[in-house]
């Protein structure tokens, strides 16, 4: 029974992809459904779901990131992964190849590779033909009795080519590069050289590459916690033994679990500073397991458990417990990890001030993990001597409305206002300070506010606005005066 | 009772001082408050290694942190400070204002605010942040009744205390008191300003703090100024008449009860 699946294209469904027997009946892909059903009656016809698609190719580069840390994606169905002194950890690249070609396989993958200095050509060939390893040097052998859609070019220059008796890629490539770039464009000819093995493209990896990497792998799948929180210990004092050879701490960590069935969890935790201590790492990493919405599922077991470093810095080695405060900050900055890397580290925060005077924007929250030190060192505007309280302790970060029956000079403060449905009468007041908005930063008019000191009855102490002054900016365009809106702002000890 | 017997319970009471005074080592630290008649009541002091409670209703909720961040001042002795606070209460309550906070006398430098989703992470953020000894106080700051803040929570607060010596300030806003181990319980309110003319300026910040429950020694009511600029409190300068004191060892139940009815 022949099946493909379709894709709207231009408001027609088109075939995206089909199989071998709805190939071998003549259908191909780009072929809209109508034609394809008079072709052969019988389709199996599927939607196509691109989301999924993008998805199960993500999960499979997860998957193959157990074999080297350089896996690049080449959309929409193809992976590239360099391979660079990893093949003889797999038994060559031979073995290599049969061990992903095969395993994909199982799990039902149509699947296509080969292996050969550049990337282009590797790509070449595998859409040809499956398994074949190219020496260096010998690409433009391999190459040349290929047909030129095995390029992947554009289908008008495919076309084109073709129209012009250019067959395969043997053919193009005997012609002289200038008359090929004339006619198809300077990006076609690069891509020739590429599949020729003259000059290389790089791959854009879908991760950073980690400057340490250790890891483990079992025979038998592990599915127990004790023994992969003891895996965890062992790579982590295999990993600081490795950082400290070069004097480095990691700052960025990330442990990877390679299940069975080829699914990969990785968790990643941040740190303060330089980690240099195995049970600093042990510790952290057990924090965020047990903080985990989703608990780690082995399934069917893990059979690679990887710890790596993603970002290192050099440690300096100081003498610490001379000088308390230094120590203090140390533990401090731990204890401020550890959290981080329970709850996350945006909900861990230290204050910074902002050069501005208005209320709401006097203070900056920053992640306490990296600015640490800049929040010890911050200067903050000094209080005046003898005086009360002028900013409240308590501030809303929106305004809040309340409403005003009247006041008795227009300019004057409330004699009593309504707040939560609660009112309270005015017993005490100072101000106006008035606090005018940044006009230079906005377009807009924004309107000055009048603060108010106000204490009720009960002793509750208020900080309250007025929106707008009275005679400029509290008119309409008529020049009519309009009511003010008022706010309660913040909260008084 | 035989002998054998008396001196298993001889060995036995012996043990449970043995016990009770390795906890007390720290617990001895007391540190002033600077009031004269709240430092008598707790017998010179607030307890370092300990955990106290503030409690108050919504809308007292800055008097209340008022309080508690003079309490953290006095206890921290310049040490930083770890603010355990939910999503939930910087809505309802407003968010600590840094400026408010020096205005005080507080050195925000010091501070560090965890903003935890729910209670169970707040309590767990605590709890690790009290076995930290670098640190001067934590504050954990609760909106509302919660159901995992129960005796065993607040044990489990007390010990993590106890062995490294730093305080744990509760800060439970519209909040019914529960059996906790806690070494003192507050309840604040906002005092009004001493009488003067009226529309005149107000002064430092008046609290009056009502200790419902002090574990080692009797309580009381006091109107209690937080003078900026000493960073301690004190009692009130201009105030005309004192506060009738609470009749002692009445139930905290039986207060907020009557707290409630009054608002």
């Amino acid at each position: 029974m022949p099946s493909v699946v379709v894709i709207k294209e231009h408001n027609a469904l088109v075939i995206h992809s089909l199989d071998d027997i709805a190939a071998r009946s003549g259908l191909s892909a780009g072929l809209p459904l109508a034609n394809a059903r008079a072709i052969c009656p019988e389709l199996t016809v599927y939607d196509a779901d691109e989301i999924a698609d993008a998805r199960t190719i993500n999960d499979i580069a997860d998957w193959c990131d157990r074999f080297t840390p350089l896996v690049a994606l080449d959309p929409p169905s193809g992976l590239f992964l360099d391979i660079t002194g990893c093949a003889h950890l797999f038994g060559g690249e031979r073995a290599m190849l049969q061990i992903i070609c095969g395993a994909l396989a199982r799990r039902g993958f149509a699947v296509s590779g080969a292996i050969a200095a550049t990337s282009v050509c590797a790509r070449t060939l595998t859409r040809h033909s499956s398994g074949r390893i190219i020496e260096d040097g010998a690409e433009a052998e391999a190459v040349a009795p290929l047909p030129i859609s095995a390029l992947g070019a554009d289908d008008a220059i495919t076309k084109g080519l073709r129209r012009a008796g250019l067959k395969t890629i043997g053919d193009v490539a005997a012609r002289a590069r200038h008359e090929i770039a004339a006619r198809f464009g300077a990006a076609f000819t690069t891509r020739l050289e590429h599949a020729l093995g003259q000059g290389d493209a790089p791959i854009s990896p879908r991760k950073p590459l980690p400057d340490y990497i250790v890891e483990k792998r079992f025979p038998e799948p592990v599915t127990t916690e004790p023994m992969i929180a003891m895996t965890l210990q062992n790579l982590a004092r295999m990993l600081v033994q490795a950082m400290d050879k070069q004097g480095k701490g990691a700052r960025k960590l990330e442990a990877g679990f390679f299940r069975t069935d080829g699914a990969v969890r990785t968790l990643a935790v941040e740190t303060g500073r330089a980690v240099t201590k195995p049970e600093v790492i042990d510790r952290l990493f057990r924090e965020r397991l047990d903080a985990l919405n989703d608990p780690l599922d082995p399934g069917f077991g893990f059979d690679l458990i990887r710890l790596s470093a993603g970002r290192t810095e050099i440690v300096v080695q100081q003498q610490r417990d001379l000088d308390a405060h230094v120590h203090d900050n140390d533990e401090l900055a731990a204890l401020i990890d550890r959290i981080a890397a329970r709850i996350g580290g945006k909900r861990v925060v230290v204050h910074l001030p902002e050069d501005t005077h208005i209320p709401e924007r006097a203070a900056l929250a920053a992640p306490a993990q990296h600015h640490l030190a800049a929040a010890s060192q911050a200067v903050w505007p000094a209080r005046a001597e003898g005086e009360p309280p002028l900013r409240p302790l308590r501030l809303f970060e929106r305004p809040e409305p309340i409403k005003v029956p009247f006041a008795t000079v227009p300019d004057g403060p409330p004699h009593r206002f309504t707040w939560r449905r609660a009112t309270h009468q005015v017993v005490r007041v100072e101000g106006p300070e008035r606090i005018a908005m940044e006009w230079w930063q906005r377009d807009g008019k924004v309107l000055t506010r009048d603060y108010f000191r106000v204490e009720d009855e009960q002793g509750l102490r208020f900080w309250i606005f007025r929106d707008g002054l009275y005679d400029s900016e509290l008119i309409d365009e008529d020049g009519k005066p309009v009511p003010a809106n008022w706010f309660v702002h913040g909260l008084f000890a | 009772m035989t002998s054998a017997r008396l001196s298993t319970l001889a060995s036995l009471r012996g043990r449970i001082e043995r016990i009770e005074t390795s906890n007390e080592a720290h617990a001895l630290q007391r540190i002033a408050l600077g009031h004269a008649g709240a430092d008598a009541m707790l017998k010179g002091g607030l307890a370092r290694a300990a955990v106290h409670e503030v409690f108050a209703e919504g809308h007292q909720g800055a008097s209340a942190t008022g309080f508690i961040a003079g309490l953290a001042g006095r206890l921290a002795a310049r040490k930083p400070l770890v603010w355990v606070r939910q999503d939930f209460s910087e809505i309802e309550s407003g968010a600590l204002s840094m400026n408010g906070l020096s205005e005080l006398g507080l050195d925000p430098r010091l501070l560090v605010t965890v903003r935890a989703a729910d209670i169970d992470n707040a309590l767990r953020t605590t709890a690790d942040a009290l076995a930290c000894d670098a640190l001067g106080a934590v504050i954990m700051e609760v909106w509302g009744d919660a159901r995992q803040l129960d005796l065993v929570a607040s044990r489990k607060l007390t010990l993590a205390s106890q062995s490294s010596g730093v305080p744990a300030l509760l800060l439970r806003l519209a909040a019914t008191p529960l059996p906790s181990t806690a070494e003192t319980r507050w309840i604040v309110r906002a005092a009004h300003s001493p009488p003067g003319a009226s529309w005149s300026a107000w002064g430092a910040p008046l609290f009056d703090a009502q200790l419902v429950r002090n574990r080692h020694g009797p309580v009381g009511r006091w109107i209690m100024e937080w003078k900026c600029d000493e960073c301690l409190f004190s009692e009130p300068s201009a105030y005309p008449q004192p506060v009738a004191a609470a009749p002692a060892h009445r139930s905290d139940q039986a207060a907020t009860g009557s707290h409630r009815l009054a608002s």
